[in-house]
């Protein structure tokens, strides 16, 4: 059984947060450089520029991109022969998130559900993190993080479509949610579909499609080319960057696919605003 | 054809009449932050009628959550958060002398309304340009309501800050008219 550290796992976590939220992954980067060159309406170009030098100073400067420095999620591989000695797992997660976004100066933005009581002096600086567990065959752990912001996390959706509404109705759907969201979830955006599973499968499917590379080409043919199709319906609905009319709405639609009960069609759209800070690293 | 001026707070109603969907202002002066708790507190401040942590007369309201500041900055990033969780409580800032608000996203029918009516704008800055914006910010200062953290009530001094006009006093909206220009 291999071991690992329970500090060398905080301070890895420490380092992508603080990372993640001063620079710009270079693939989110690209995309936003592309939709800057493909854009016809004058003002969401302009827009594109601004966050392109917004990256830029970000970048040189180390100051968050965004003052949303989001919720921490974690999707987290974990080897069936590797274990974390001097402590668990989950709260050398938890320790490396808070010392990430205190030392990085990012926000602390968890808070109890009605009172609204922001939780950093009581259960720990923008904690807890949102963590996903696998296990897997191995002795490594792999550990892919993004920092997911609340406006566009606001306009996701879910719902379990009856069979019959089939591709159409998931495409429909997608346009639905995309079309009544508008400016507010931060567009150019990346739209992680989560589709069969159950219910939570779906969902959770949504959001680790968003961790994939923007750019990428779905490994499974039929899916990759809904993606295509998707991404050409969303581009026709005029939004714009920062919605302020244009032809660069989405930059990417990444679809996860799951089997799923003879009775149901779980369709779940988690929505990424162009700020898609994301990481992986392997221990 | 969209218009650029450049604008000094307090604004005045002739400032803020003249401006229209579309149009690029940089602003210069004294914003102060706000967003949905303390806008909370202030409308039942007026409410009551009793007196509020600012004058709210020709002031404009920056919807923002910065992060904190590094040692030696003013602020930290500060770009607008989306605004209409601040739509229940806009009308009544407009109605009592505020001019203008800087957010992100669409506002409902009530604070277009309140924008014809009392003369006021929202003007949409750039989500997620944090660092960009928070640069254009020369100081900052807590004025009320310090235990809300990020939420708390800033008075900030900026320079040059770069807004687009959303809702107009005439009841334009430029994500409508944008989207209808563009869409297939």
């Amino acid at each position: 059984m291999r071991e690992i550290a329970f500090d060398t796992v905080v301070k890895a976590v420490r380092d992508i947060i603080m990372h993640s939220g001063t620079d710009l992954p270079k693939d989110a980067y690209e995309a936003l450089q592309k939709a800057y060159e493909q854009e016809k309406s004058p003002v969401s170009k302009e827009v594109l520029k601004q966050l392109l030098d917004n990256a830029d100073i970000a970048k040189d400067e180390q100051r968050p991109l965004c003052q949303d420095t989001g919720l921490a999620v974690f999707f987290v591989k974990v080897g069936e022969e590797v274990k974390v000695t001097g402590g668990l797992l989950k709260d050398a997660i938890n320790k490396g998130t808070e010392l990430g976004y205190q030392d990085g100066y990012l926000r602390a933005s968890t808070c109890e559900p009605f009172s609204r009581a922001n939780l950093k002096d009581t259960v720990g600086y923008n904690l807890p993190a949102i963590i996903h567990f696998d296990l897997v065959a191995g002795d490594k752990i792999e550990i892919e993080y993004a920092a997911k912001g609340g406006g566009s996390e606001n306009v996701s959706r879910a719902r379990v479509f009856p069979p019959a509404a089939g591709k159409e109705g998931v495409i429909e759907y997608v346009k639905e949610v995309i079309s009544d969201a508008g400016p507010n979830p931060c567009p150019p955006l990346t739209v992680g579909v989560g589709i069969g599973g159950t219910f939570e499968k779906a969902a959770i499917s949504s959001k680790h499609a968003l961790f994939r590379e923007i750019g990428s080409v779905n490994e499974d043919a039929e899916m990759a080319e809904l993606e295509t199709t998707i991404k050409d319906e969303l581009n026709k609905l005029g939004i714009g960057a920062m919605g302020m009319g244009g032809t660069q709405t989405v930059l990417a639609v990444h679809i996860e696919a799951n089997p799923c009960h003879i009775a149901s069609l779980p369709v779940s759209v988690n929505v990424q605003c162009h700020s898609s800070r994301h990481t992986h690293i392997t221990l | 054809m969209s218009k650029t001026y450049y604008l000094t707070t307090p604004l005045s109603d002739e400032d803020v009449k003249q401006l229209r969907s579309g149009d690029i202002v940089y602003l210069s002066g004294v914003l102060y932050t706000a967003r949905d708790a303390a806008h909370k507190r202030l409308v039942e401040l007026i409410e009551k009628g009793e007196k509020l942590p600012f004058d709210l007369e020709g002031s404009v309201i920056y919807f923002v959550g910065p992060t904190p500041p590094k040692p030696g900055d003013p602020i930290g990033s500060a770009g607008p958060t989306t605004s209409y969780r601040m739509d229940s409580y806009s009308p009544t800032m407009l109605q009592h002398g505020s001019k203008a608000m800087i957010g992100k996203g669409k506002r409902n029918q009530e604070v277009k309304e309140a924008c014809k009516k009392f003369g006021g704008v929202y003007f949409g800055a750039t989500g997620g340009a944090g660092a960009l914006l928070g640069k254009k910010i020369v100081s900052s200062k807590v004025v009320a309501y310090p235990e809300l953290g990020p939420e708390a009530v800033r008075k900030i001094e900026v320079k040059d800050f770069p807004v687009t006009v959303i809702n107009d006093t005439e009841g334009n909206d430029l994500y409508q008219m944008g989207r209808a220009q563009y869409e297939q």
